[in-house]
């Protein structure tokens, strides 16, 4: 559901899950999890994401770690866009937010709040910061797949 | 007279009008890399193309006088801070200067019970090869406390010297909190306790004048493209006695006079044994250019005209509500800073936004975090090509900073 489109709401979605992210902890249980660690040399980005994927599902999805504005934000909303999907939904929606930050043609049906960061392209520098929990997730789940 | 305004007029940077997010590109990261004047450009292209050639045989007149330029740089290099001409190695910048005398002398010189002093504002350059040697041979890296400022003094340096110090490794300027230290008290206090002293000369060599012999420091790195050189050239420059205790890194074409089929060889000696393979000619072009365009400017008239700039900046940034200034106290013309409750990142990316290019971070200095208690800090670095409007430019724009998602929504 495309919504969001003012850029206030877009701003006050970003700095909500800046100031209060809702998936950044380190589960209680993390050997159960699949932890991948990211760390961005432009920015101070140094993060852990961590996704429990069972039966080809996302069950649960965190991250921890040291992140600027736009990577605790835009990982935070990928968290939370991640669960209870499957491996090709979670997958399709990696997909369309890396066209969407690419400016390629992509579906927004999908992305929810993710949409927040449709502007990004224009400070390139913040690409990878808007991208880095993203591509954990990526590899977790694509790893998961191939192990199956 | 000196004058930043007609100074600009010999940057392409300046007269291409050179734009970042449709705003005259303010250029705030000097710390980083400086802007080449047309003059470096030129030399540079000249070699391209009316006169390439290698160099080191001098068979043909190109050849020669390739060989004669190269020369002729070595010689401007060591008139500039006042060495002797076979002092001066070329090496691809500051970090292959340390890394040359850390392993090519002191990994031969020190063992597993010597300490090496650094500090935790040293760069990654200055930090790392100490590392790996402490892990190679056994040798110890401490660290001598700096003031709650984040200076170095010499009081405290006397304090943590002990009978197994052999190497004091230190910035003559740091790179992010710009302190500048008085390296003349440290190296006699040094080598009254038979200490050598490697100073990283990367921040101060462009913006002031520095006298190696006046100093007494024992080695000294710098890098060509923080002073109006192209990238990929630097110098470390070495008491000869040391560089003829220097192992070379790197072997091969240039450096030998003879090797047998029984392994035997002879190298050149100092510096063309530190030397190997071909030379980076038109990188040693451009630094020679931008030497004798930094002299013609006068160093003196760019330390005082960075430190006005420093003090207008400093001055100006008080009025903007929640700047938090790490650095007030420093001489160089570097102001490390944050904007209370915005990430340093992204208030980087609002000064991007407005066309004004900082850094941000922890600038390759990542143990200083426990000195300054802040993860990430903006850097602003001056160079005397910047002016008080550029100044006034990223103040009204720090002035936002509160709003720093704007630059995502602009």
């Amino acid at each position: 559901m495309p919504i969001l489109l003012n850029p206030q709401m877009m701003r006050q979605v970003i700095m909500d899950h800046y100031e209060n992210p809702q998936f950044k902890k380190t589960p209680g249980n993390p050997e159960n999890f699949e932890k991948i660690h990211m760390h961005s040399s432009n920015c101070i980005d140094d993060i852990n994401v961590y996704g429990l994927v069972e039966n080809g599902v996302v069950k649960e999805a965190y991250w921890d770690g040291v992140a600027c504005t736009i990577s605790t934000s835009s990982t935070d909303i990928m968290c939370g866009l991640m669960i209870g999907k499957t491996w090709e939904e979670a997958k399709y929606i990696i997909d369309q937010y890396h066209h969407m930050i690419h400016e390629e043609p992509y579906d927004d049906s999908v992305l929810d709040e993710a949409i927040v960061f449709m502007n990004t392209s224009k400070q390139a520098a913040r690409i990878k910061c808007a991208t880095i929990g993203w591509d954990a997730m990526d590899e977790i789940i694509c790893k998961h797949h191939h192990e199956k | 007279m000196f004058d930043p305004y007609l100074i600009r007029k010999d940057f392409p940077m300046f007269s291409n009008k050179t734009k970042m997010q449709k705003h005259d590109l303010v250029f705030f990261d000097n710390a980083s890399t400086t802007f080449k004047p047309q003059c470096v450009i030129d030399v540079m292209n000249f070699y391209n193309e009316h006169e390439t050639s290698n160099s080191g045989r001098g068979d043909y007149d190109t050849m020669y006088q390739v060989d004669q330029a190269v020369l002729e740089t070595r010689r401007s290099v060591a008139k500039f801070i006042n060495a002797d001409v076979n002092e001066i190695v070329f090496t691809s910048g500051a970090t292959a200067s340390i890394n040359l005398a850390a392993f090519g002398y002191f990994e031969q010189h020190l063992t597993k019970n010597d300490e090496i002093l650094i500090t935790v504002a040293e760069h990654a350059s200055n930090v790392l090869p100490w590392f790996k040697l402490q892990e190679k041979i056994g040798c110890k890296v401490k660290y001598i406390e700096l003031t709650s400022e984040g200076k170095l003094t010499l009081e405290n340096v006397k304090k943590s010297i002990t009978n197994k110090t052999k190497l004091i490794a230190i910035a003559n300027v740091t790179n992010v909190l710009g302190y500048y230290t008085d390296m003349a008290p440290i190296c006699a206090l040094a080598h009254k306790n038979s200490i050598l002293v490697v100073c990283d000369g990367a921040q101060s060599v462009p913006h002031m004048k520095i006298d190696v012999k006046a100093l007494d420091v024992d080695f000294l790195a710098f890098s060509g493209h923080k002073m109006l050189g192209p990238t990929g050239i630097g110098v470390l420059y070495g008491k000869k006695a040391l560089l003829d205790e220097t192992e070379p890194m790197i072997l091969g074409g240039g450096m030998n006079e003879s090797f047998e089929m029984d392994g035997s060889y002879v190298l050149h000696p100092t510096p063309a044994k530190l030397e190997a393979g071909t030379l980076n000619l038109q990188g040693i072009f451009g630094l020679n250019a931008a030497i004798k365009y930094i002299e013609k400017i006068g160093l003196d008239n760019i330390s005082k005209y960075e430190s006005e700039l420093r003090k207008y900046a400093i001055e100006r940034m008080k009025e903007v509500k929640d700047v938090v200034i790490y650095n007030e106290n420093a001489e160089a013309g570097i102001i490390s800073f944050n904007v209370k409750g915005v990430f340093a990142q992204d208030l980087a990316t609002l000064l991007n936004s407005k066309g004004i290019a900082v850094r941000s971070g922890n600038h390759c200095a990542k143990i200083l975090k426990n000195q300054i208690k802040e993860i990430a800090t903006v850097r602003a670095s001056f160079y005397f090509y910047n002016t008080k409007e550029e100044v006034d430019a990223f103040i009204e724009a720090l002035k936002e900073g509160g709003n720093f998602l704007d630059a995502y929504f602009a």
